[in-house]
């Protein structure tokens, strides 16, 4: 026998104090586990929901000095040929430090075009980028999937009488008309989308670009590295953050995790008093017996030393069925509680974060009951004669 | 062995002080067996755990092979406690959870000695006692003498140089107390000093030399 077998005789005794407390911590790290998986799991839907409001980085050609306003935001120039971007641009952008936090890029190609004797504003775009950026564009007919199909602002086809299925004519091309935007407010309503391959070959600006807006997933890293990261491989351009969204994203992942934190604190403690009014009640109905250990001749040490290994172990479980708990927990409420579309990620850090954290609360909370057993007159043990 | 030196002990009681010992001088050689003889209350209990490290005098010296041994630290005492007494108490408090040999060996548990040396030790002082064949027992399925073997053995398998007994036969019938006192006087035939703690003349016949106590002194 030796004085970890002390405590794992202990441990075998009075089964149902020691349910309790594992029970205690169960509940205490299941409902942080929980709160952090669903947090973590709502940081990363809103992430992925915000960016479906659009970019937060634009960039545009550093020379311009004529505006033209887009989407309420001054872009490129009223002459449309001066120092645009260019396809390799769009590569270059791939190739920042933070690359894997880009979710869109969308190329622009804007020009001024006549169509049947008016000029309409033309946009080269990528589609597939384009609808991405922009989830809340409604569409009458359908989204253009060929090069040769259009995409038409609303006012624009109410002006020109285009609908679904019509041809337009840019120079010696025709687009057929996939689809009339839905009015959204936006200059957009007066535009005409075309793919921007198409555009390059109808304004004769083969590569060229106007300009990009990109869409960046920001939860790991400040926005304005990733602005400073796409600067740096393209000197030419005016990187620009948009910071209201970068803001507005920041601060509803920053309430959310300080909501978390908040309620662990509090669960945290609470786990602590639990273990603390435990391990006091235990350590009171063993007086008698630390009393003997001490008078066989136990150090101080030596009786802490029991007391914490046994409180460590019951942490230990109660932090692993916590962790379960929690984790099923997380992944049954997340999508109810939270309607999060997002899958609960598991990640080694939190089962790491909450076994490694039910002990040291386990441990916190057992201390002061340890040193007050280590402390017990060894007379403790004579006085029941 | 042991020196005693004017030990006095004073409990704080409620109105008006416990003078448990009063300037208490007693020597015991090697290999004695002394009983400390006296009525309840009178201080023998309280001169037992001043002889264990367990309860400091509040005056005189008290010194066991040569160790003054409230001159020791806090955790010292502890040392001295485990290297050199081995206690029967007279409830005996076995737990009642361990099997008679982990009951031996809990005396041990903070020993630096390999694992096998503890149980052959452990097995060892049953065997002295006794109850070989019986290690796998726990407490309820052993007989009130047999228990008390065993916290005899506990008392021993440290080999300590002084064992200090108190009462150990103030819950026993008389057949089953003998078989302590017995077994005491032989434990010390074989060299082992005991201070035995009793009220009991019958318990007192079995010791080499008695020491009767009153009211905090020492009278004979």
């Amino acid at each position: 026998m030796r004085l970890f077998d002390v405590t794992l005789h202990n441990l075998r005794r009075r089964m149902g104090r020691k349910l309790l407390l594992v029970l205690g911590l169960t509940i205490g790290v299941a409902t942080v586990v929980a709160l952090i998986a669903i947090t973590t799991t709502m940081q990363a839907d809103v992430a992925n929901k915000l960016d479906a409001y659009g970019a937060n980085i634009l960039i545009v050609p550093k020379a311009n000095d004529l505006s033209l306003s887009y989407g309420g935001v001054t872009v490129a120039s009223a002459a449309y040929d001066v120092g645009e971007l260019t396809v390799v641009d769009l590569e270059r952008i791939q190739t920042i430090k933070n690359a894997r936090n880009i979710s869109v890029v969308a190329p622009k190609l804007l020009g001024a075009l006549p169509v049947d004797g008016r000029t309409v504003l033309v946009a080269g775009v990528r589609f597939d980028d384009e609808l991405r950026l922009k989830q809340w564009w409604n569409m009458d007919g359908q989204e253009p999937d060929n090069p040769d199909e259009a995409m038409v602002g609303v006012r624009l086809a109410r002006v020109l009488q285009l609908h679904p299925g019509d041809t337009v004519q840019l120079g010696d091309a025709s687009f057929v008309v996939a689809g009339i935007l839905a009015e959204n407010g936006s200059q957009d309503d007066d535009i005409l989308f075309i793919d921007l391959s198409a555009a390059q070959r109808v304004m004769n600006k083969p590569d060229s670009v106007s300009l990009v807006e990109v869409a960046a997933l920001c939860n790991e890293c400040p926005v304005e590295d990733m602005v400073a990261q796409i600067a740096g491989v393209l000197p030419q351009a005016r990187v620009t953050a948009l910071r209201q969204a970068v803001t507005l994203r920041m601060e509803t992942v920053g309430q959310l995790s300080r909501f978390a934190l908040a309620v662990s604190t509090v669960v945290v403690a609470i786990g602590t008093l639990v273990v603390l009014t435990t391990m006091l009640g235990a350590v009171a109905e063993r007086r008698q017996e630390i009393g003997l250990l001490r008078a066989l001749g136990f150090r101080q040490r030596h009786i802490m030393h029991i007391i914490l290994a046994e409180s460590a172990i019951l942490s230990f479980a109660g932090g692993m069925l916590g962790w379960l708990v929690g984790m099923g927990a997380a992944v049954v409420l997340a999508p109810r509680l939270a309607s999060v579309a997002t899958s609960v990620t598991w990640n080694t850090w939190l089962t790491f974060g909450a076994v490694g954290g039910a002990v040291v609360v386990g441990l916190l909370g057992s201390l002061y009951p340890a040193v007050n057993a280590a402390r017990l007159d060894p007379m403790t043990a004579l006085r029941s004669i | 062995m042991i020196a005693l030196q004017n030990v006095t002990k004073t409990y704080n009681g409620q109105s008006v002080p416990v003078h448990a010992l009063r300037d208490v001088n007693l020597d015991v050689a090697e290999g004695e067996f002394v009983a400390v003889m006296g009525p309840s209350g009178s201080g023998k209990s309280t001169l037992l755990t001043v002889l264990g490290a367990m309860n400091p005098p509040t005056h005189g010296s008290v010194v066991i092979d040569g160790i003054e041994v409230y001159s020791l630290a806090s955790e010292e005492q502890a040392d001295f406690r485990h290297e050199y007494v081995g206690f029967v108490f007279q409830q005996l408090q076995l737990l009642p959870y361990l099997t008679a040999q982990e009951n031996v060996l809990l005396a041990l548990a903070i020993s630096k000695l390999p694992t096998a040396h503890r149980i052959a030790r452990a097995r060892e002082a049953l065997y002295r006692v006794g109850l070989g064949g019986k290690e796998n027992r726990l407490p309820y399925q052993l007989s009130g003498g047999e228990q008390g073997r065993v916290a005899v053995a506990r008392a021993i398998v440290n080999r300590p140089p002084l064992l200090l007994a108190d009462e150990p036969t103030g819950n026993l019938d008389q057949v089953t107390g003998n078989q302590i006192l017995d077994l005491l006087s032989e434990l010390n035939r074989a060299g082992q000093t005991v201070l035995m703690v009793t009220h009991e003349a019958r318990a007192a016949g079995h010791a080499s030399r008695t020491v009767n106590i009153l009211d905090g002194h020492i009278v004979s």
